[in-house]
C-alpha cells in the first residue's frame, strides 16, 4: 500500500540550525492492517507520519502510495491525495472552537464540493456509529476530552479514506477510553482500512489490535 | 447544484459560522464600517440630489440673462436696450424683469420681490413663497403691510401662495404687479433690473452672448449653463469641506479595519492549519478569507447605504442638512426627489469594499502557503 525508501527529512535545511529527522528510512506498510510506530519524543515518529500522510515532502527519498511516487508531487495534488486517501486523527484532536461537532466533522469534505445534505446524512450515520449522536449540535468546547476524540475520528471518516493516520491517539485518553478507542479501531480494520498509528502507549502497542509495532529511535528505524 | 457553487456555499457557510463566533468584534467592525458608508453616502446622495433640484429648477429658467453694468457694478437697464436686443438675429423673446430685495425687520430676513404681468397678479394684492408664508403665519386672503425704503407704508392682500413644488427657488420670493413693483421701490418708468431672452437655437447661446457684448458693450450676459455650473460647484465644494472636515473619523477607521483584515490572530493561523491538514488547499483558505472580506464589507456597505437613503430621502437628510443647504434665514422646506447616480453608487461601493477585501487577502496569502505539517509538531 504504502512504500518508503531511503527517505530523509531535514528542518531548516542550510541554516546553523538544520536538524536531520529521519536518516533514511525503508518501510512497507500493508493494506488492510493497524501498523504502530513505537519509540520516545524525538524518534521522528510524527515526521514519518507526516510524509506518509502527504503534509510534508521528504528531504530525499521515495513515497509510493498504490506503486505511485508522491513525493516530488505538487502541493495541489498533495492535498488532493491527502484529503481522498488519508484521515488524520491528531493528537491534540485539532477541533476549530466554536463550531459544533457536526460542522466540524463535515469540514474535509467542504473542498470536494459535496452536497451539504449528503455530508450531513454521513456525518450523522458516523456519530451513531461512534454513540454521539446526542452531541452532534453541541460546540466542541463543551465535549469530554473521549467525545472530542470522537469527533475527531469522525473528521477524519467523513471523505471515506482508506488509510487512517493517528498521532498519539490515546496521549489525552484515560484507560477507559482508550479501550474504546482500541475497539473502534478493530472496527477500522473489519471495514478494510489501513490504520498508520504512533504511540508508546502500551495499552496500544500490546494491543491484539495492532497487527505491527515498528520501532524507532534518532530518526532510524530499529527492532520493537 | 453545481459542485463548484456547492463548494462556495460551504465556504460562505463556514465563513458565518466563523464570523458568528466573535459576534461583539464583528458586529462592533461592522456598525462602524456601516456608519462610514452612512456617512459618505448620505453626503454623496444629498448633493447628487440637489444638484438634481437645481438643475431641474434651473431647466424652466431664461437661456440668457442680461445685466447692465456701471463702474463694475450691476445697474439698471435704461429704456431702448429691449428694442436693441429684440433686434439681434437669433432672439426669439425678450422680457425685462423687475426684481430686488426688501429686508423685513419682523422675521429678520430678505425678501425677494418680483413684477409679473398684470393677468398674474392683480394690483394691490401678492403672492407669496411658502417659507415666508409660514415665517409671517400669512394664509391667501390676510393683508400684510411692508414699509418701502423711501418710508411710505404699502398694504397688499395675499391673492396665493406659490406652489410648494417651487419652495427650493421660492421660499422668500414676493410676486406683485409691475405698477405695485415701481411704485414700491420708486423704480423710474421705462427701466428694468434687467433682461431676460430665450434663444430660438440652443446651440447659439454663446453666439448669441458674443453678439451681445458687441452690441451692448456695458452688459454683461449670464448663461443658464453658467448659473447651473455655480451651482454645482457651490455644492462641490460644500461636500469637499463636510469630507475634509470627517477626513480624520475616515481615516481612523481605514486603519482599524486595515488593522482588524490585516493582522490574523494565533488562534486564525492554528485554524488554517488545521483546515490545510484536514484537506482543503491553499487556494480555498484564500477563497474563505476573501468570502469574508466580501460578506463584510458589502454588508456594510449594503446597510450604510440603504441607511443613507432612508435618511436623505425620507428625512431630508437631518444631519448634513444644514451645512450642506446652506445658510439662509427662511430654510426652504422641501422633499428631494429620489435621485441615484450609478456611476456614484459604484465608485462608493468600489472604494468601500474593495480595499477591505483586499486587506484581508495579504496576510492570509502568507497563512495558508504554510506548510500544512505545522499542527502535527
Amino acid at each position: 500500500m504504502i512504500q518508503l525508501s531511503a527517505v530523509k527529512k531535514a528542518f531548516n535545511q542550510g541554516r546553523p540550525n538544520e536538524y536531520w529527522a529521519l536518516h533514511g528510512i525503508d518501510l512497507a506498510i500493508e493494506a488492510g492492517r493497524v501498523t504502530a510506530l513505537r519509540g520516545p519524543s524525538g524518534s521522528g515518529k510524527t515526521t514519518l507520519l507526516t510524509l506518509i500522510g502527504c503534509l510534508a515532502r521528504p528531504t530525499s527519498g521515495r513515497v509510493r502510495l498504490k506503486g505511485e511516487d508522491i513525493s516530488g508531487l505538487p502541493e495541489r495534488f498533495l492535498t488532493e491525495i491527502r484529503r481522498q486517501t488519508f484521515g488524520f486523527i491528531f493528537q491534540q484532536f485539532n477541533l476549530i472552537k466554536g463550531l459544533s461537532a457536526l460542522e466540524n466533522v463535515i469540514l474535509p469534505a467542504f473542498p470536494t464540493g459535496r452536497p451539504r445534505t449528503e455530508l450531513v446524512e454521513k456525518a450523522e450515520a458516523l456519530f451513531e456509529q461512534l454513540k454521539l449522536g446526542h452531541r452532534a449540535a453541541a460546540k466542541v468546547e463543551w465535549l469530554s476530552g473521549g467525545e472530542q476524540q470522537r469527533v475527531a475520528i469522525a473528521r477524519a471518516l467523513i471523505n471515506d479514506p482508506a488509510v487512517i493516520i493517528a498521532d498519539e491517539p490515546t496521549a489525552n485518553l484515560d484507560t477507559a477510553l482508550a479501550k474504546e478507542f482500541m475497539a473502534i479501531l478493530e472496527g477500522f480494520t473489519a471495514a478494510g482500512k489501513t490504520v498508520l498509528l504512533t504511540s508508546h502507549d502500551p495499552l496500544v502497542v500490546e494491543s491484539s489490535a495492532v497487527h505491527r509495532v515498528v520501532g524507532m529511535r534518532d530518526g532510524r528505524l530499529v527492532d520493537a | 447544484m453545481h459542485p463548484w457553487l456547492e463548494k462556495q456555499r460551504h465556504l460562505i457557510d463556514f465563513t458565518l459560522a466563523a464570523l458568528a463566533r466573535r459576534k461583539a468584534k464583528n458586529i462592533g467592525l461592522l456598525a462602524a464600517y456601516a456608519l462610514l458608508v452612512f456617512v459618505l453616502a448620505s453626503l454623496a446622495l444629498f448633493t447628487q440630489a440637489l444638484r438634481k433640484e437645481a438643475s431641474f429648477v434651473l431647466a424652466a429658467s431664461p437661456e440668457v440673462i442680461v445685466q447692465r453694468m456701471v463702474a463694475g457694478r450691476h445697474d439698471l437697464i435704461p429704456p431702448g436696450y429691449l428694442e436693441k436686443i429684440g433686434r439681434l438675429r437669433g432672439v426669439q423673446k425678450q422680457e425685462g424683469r423687475l426684481w430686488g430685495y426688501y429686508y423685513d425687520p419682523v422675521v429678520r430676513a430678505n425678501y425677494t420681490f418680483m413684477a409679473r404681468p398684470a393677468e398674474e397678479v392683480a394690483s394691490g394684492s401678492i403672492m407669496l413663497g411658502a417659507t415666508l408664508a409660514r415665517a409671517r403665519g400669512l394664509q391667501p386672503g390676510n393683508l400684510i403691510s411692508f414699509r418701502s425704503y423711501a418710508g411710505k407704508l404699502f398694504s397688499f392682500k395675499v391673492a396665493a401662495l406659490l406652489s410648494p413644488d417651487s419652495e427650493l427657488l421660492a421660499a422668500d420670493l414676493v410676486l406683485l404687479s409691475e405698477d405695485d413693483f415701481r411704485a414700491f421701490f420708486d423704480y423710474p418708468a421705462g427701466h428694468y433690473t434687467d433682461i431676460a431672452l430665450s434663444v430660438a437655437n440652443p446651440q447659439e447661446v454663446r453666439n448669441i452672448a458674443a453678439k451681445l457684448a458687441n452690441a451692448l458693450p456695458d452688459s454683461r450676459p449670464i448663461l443658464r449653463e453658467e448659473v447651473l455650473r455655480t451651482y454645482q460647484s457651490i455644492f462641490d465644494w460644500r461636500e469637499g469641506i463636510v469630507l475634509t472636515v470627517l477626513a480624520g473619523a475616515i481615516l481612523a477607521f481605514a486603519l482599524l479595519a486595515w488593522d482588524k483584515a490585516s493582522g490574523l490572530s494565533a488562534e486564525e493561523k492554528r485554524e488554517i492549519g488545521i483546515l490545510k491538514a484536514i484537506g482543503w488547499e491553499t487556494g480555498d483558505v484564500i477563497r474563505m478569507k476573501l468570502w469574508e472580506g466580501v460578506l463584510v464589507s458589502l454588508t456594510a456597505f449594503l446597510l450604510g447605504f440603504v441607511a443613507a437613503y432612508i435618511h436623505v430621502f425620507y428625512f431630508g437628510a437631518a444631519i448634513f442638512k444644514p451645512v450642506l443647504q446652506g445658510w439662509a434665514v427662511l430654510y426652504p422646506s422641501f422633499t428631494l426627489a429620489p435621485a441615484v447616480d450609478g456611476l456614484q453608487v459604484a465608485t462608493l461601493a468600489f472604494f468601500t469594499i474593495f480595499p477591505y477585501s483586499a486587506a484581508v487577502l495579504v496576510p492570509i496569502w502568507r497563512a495558508a502557503t504554510t506548510d500544512p505539517d505545522a499542527v502535527m509538531r
